[in-house]
């Protein structure tokens, strides 16, 4: 239920079931558009995955919608706080109710398992250490590494660093947690162990989780919906099974990883004959 | 000839750029030591880590610079008949010199690339990325408590230079070259002045610990957050570090001393 006292600009768009609110989106890195006029609907309480190939701004577009970046233009709303217009202040009480897993974990090297789960709890709350400790052994335990706790960083293999950088995530109980590629690089029992993590995590939780990814089998198992990006537009979205059987040949190549299509094998060159003949240069 | 003109220009601009970039950092890390005082374990933990990087550097240099100094200055004086004179000699050119100034070297060498890599490397792994998105502001948790670190890290390494130095100067001195060790101790008590001398060395290295530890975290702030960025981030580090020291010493030494 929404809470009554919280101030927002347009009540009704915070009372709706979307969570994140993308419109009309534009973003350039140097001369180059990296979004140009996307528009985006995170549903609460689902599981929404973003897909496309490397370079596309899958990142970039977690970072816009955390506010670590700003559009050029267009809107992004999270929970009805246009995020892009909020003060500094505004902005990291945002982030609170937000969980991140970045690509590489991101936990810090210094500290423990336990010390880096019990962080965001040590900086934003002043509960005692003995309800810190419960509240992260309660997390360890939700993604199974409860008995990792005295282990540092360095000593995790990657799947078990993604797995705590996901307890840290839910410590202060977001309302929302975006994935970085959670499954590159990740063997085929880590892979299952944290497809079925983000699902019953966003279910047993009620969160709203978005997977950015490019690994087509795992996302499609457990997104609700998928939105497919590249070239700085959205060009398909739907269900993960509309997708699949999508018409634009384009959706086809991407997602049953076919090497040549529309998108070809063969970086832009000159002609293959002229190439060979031509002499001198590298 | 155009050519080589705006490559001035971009060199210049690029120059400036980055030193405004650098105050702007400062001011945002000084906006940072307020919470510090809430929170002082994380200044002690770094003074603890910063010091005891540098400190096996500092004492061995400082004995081999003061028992230098004991050799040539008594060679010198000797000359003279004034060799008694050793022991201001040696503790003058260490407190009002070489104490601020070759401490702060090593400790841009030895602390202040540490400081760089450490802060790049977080920077290239996320670390602080992440810290940004779990809403704590890594200027103020990261960088600040670092920079306040070094910055009293360093008069203490300083003085530790020092004092090790003078018994340098002493052993040789007076152990193996037989200065009256009474003349030696007596005459630096007499002759090396609280304000002039001390107050003076002491400011020195609080300042060349201002700078140090500013450019050390700034680079690092500042780094491509690759390894390639990072390990040319620390080379940075250590030359600009150690150029505005000596620098800055020229400048400070003029208005102490200089009447
Ligand atoms: N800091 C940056 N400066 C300039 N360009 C960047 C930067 N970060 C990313 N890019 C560019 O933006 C594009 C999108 O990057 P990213 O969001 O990381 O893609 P993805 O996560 O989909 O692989 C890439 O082409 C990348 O080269
Ligand atoms: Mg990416």
């Amino acid at each position: 239920m929404p809470k009554q006292t919280r101030k927002t600009t347009k009540k009704h768009e915070k009372d709706d079931d979307v969570l994140v609110r993308i419109r009309g989106l534009r973003f350039a890195r140097g001369d180059r558009w990296i979004f140009d006029g996307v528009d985006l609907d995170i549903p609460r309480g689902k599981v929404t995955a973003i897909m496309g190939p490397s370079g596309t701004g899958k990142t970039t577009l977690l970072r816009l919608i955390g506010g670590q970046l700003r559009p050029d233009a267009g809107s992004i709303q999270v929970d009805g706080l246009e995020v892009p217009k909020l003060s500094r202040r505004e902005l990291y009480a945002l982030r609170k109710r937000l969980g991140m897993l970045f690509q590489s974990g991101a936990l810090l090297t210094d500290l423990s398992v336990y010390d880096n789960v019990a962080f965001p709890l040590r900086e934003h709350t002043d509960l005692p250490e003995s309800m810190i400790r419960n509240l992260v052994l309660m997390k360890l335990q939700a993604v199974g590494l409860r008995g990792a706790r005295h282990l540092m960083p360095s000593q995790l293999s990657g799947g078990m660093a993604r797995r705590v950088a996901l307890a840290r995530a839910i410590a202060l109980d977001p309302m929302m947690i975006m994935y970085d590629e959670p499954f590159t690089g990740q063997d085929p029992i880590s892979m299952g162990v944290l497809v079925q993590l983000i699902r019953l995590l966003n279910d047993a939780l009620s969160l709203t989780s978005i997977i950015v990814s490019h690994d087509v089998q795992e996302t499609a198992a457990i997104a609700d919906y998928i939105y497919v990006i590249s070239g700085g537009k959205v060009i398909e979205h739907g269900p993960p099974r509309e997708i699949m059987h999508s018409s634009s040949p384009w959706v086809r190549q991407f997602m049953q990883g076919l090497p040549d299509g529309p998108v070809p094998f063969h970086f832009p060159a000159q002609p293959y004959l002229d190439d060979l003949l031509a002499e001198g240069e590298a | 000839m155009i050519e080589a003109l705006r490559r001035l220009g971009r060199i210049g601009l690029g120059f400036f750029e980055r030193l405004g970039r650098g105050h702007l950092f400062l001011l945002s890390v000084l906006g940072g030591l307020p919470g510090l005082f809430l929170r002082p374990r994380l200044v002690v933990q770094q003074v603890y880590s910063t010091g005891v990087l540098s400190l096996l550097i500092i004492v061995v240099s400082g004995l081999f610079v003061g028992m230098v100094l004991g050799l040539q200055g008594y060679n010198t004086l000797v000359d003279f008949g004034a060799e008694e004179s050793l022991g201001v000699m040696v503790a003058l050119s260490l407190v009002r010199e070489l104490g601020p100034v070759v401490a702060a070297l090593l400790f841009a060498g030895r602390a202040g690339s540490a400081l760089t890599a450490e802060i790049g490397l977080m920077k290239a792994t996320e670390q602080l990325s992440g810290m940004e998105m779990m809403a704590v502001d890594p200027v103020h948790r990261v960088v600040a408590p670092r920079f306040v670190g070094g910055f009293l890290a360093m008069p203490l390494l300083a003085a530790i230079f020092s004092a090790v130095g003078v018994m340098g100067g002493y052993f040789v001195g007076v152990g193996l070259l037989g200065v009256d060790d009474g003349a030696f101790w007596s005459q630096m008590q007499a002759k090396v002045d609280l304000h002039d001398d001390i107050a003076n060395g002491v400011i020195k290295s609080v300042v060349f610990g201002f700078v140090v530890t500013w450019i050390a975290v700034f680079e690092g702030y500042d780094a491509e957050p690759t390894s390639e960025g990072v390990s040319r981030a620390t080379t940075r580090t250590v030359v600009h570090a150690s150029l505005a020291v000596l620098g800055l010493d020229f400048v400070l030494t003029a208005l102490m001393f200089g009447d």
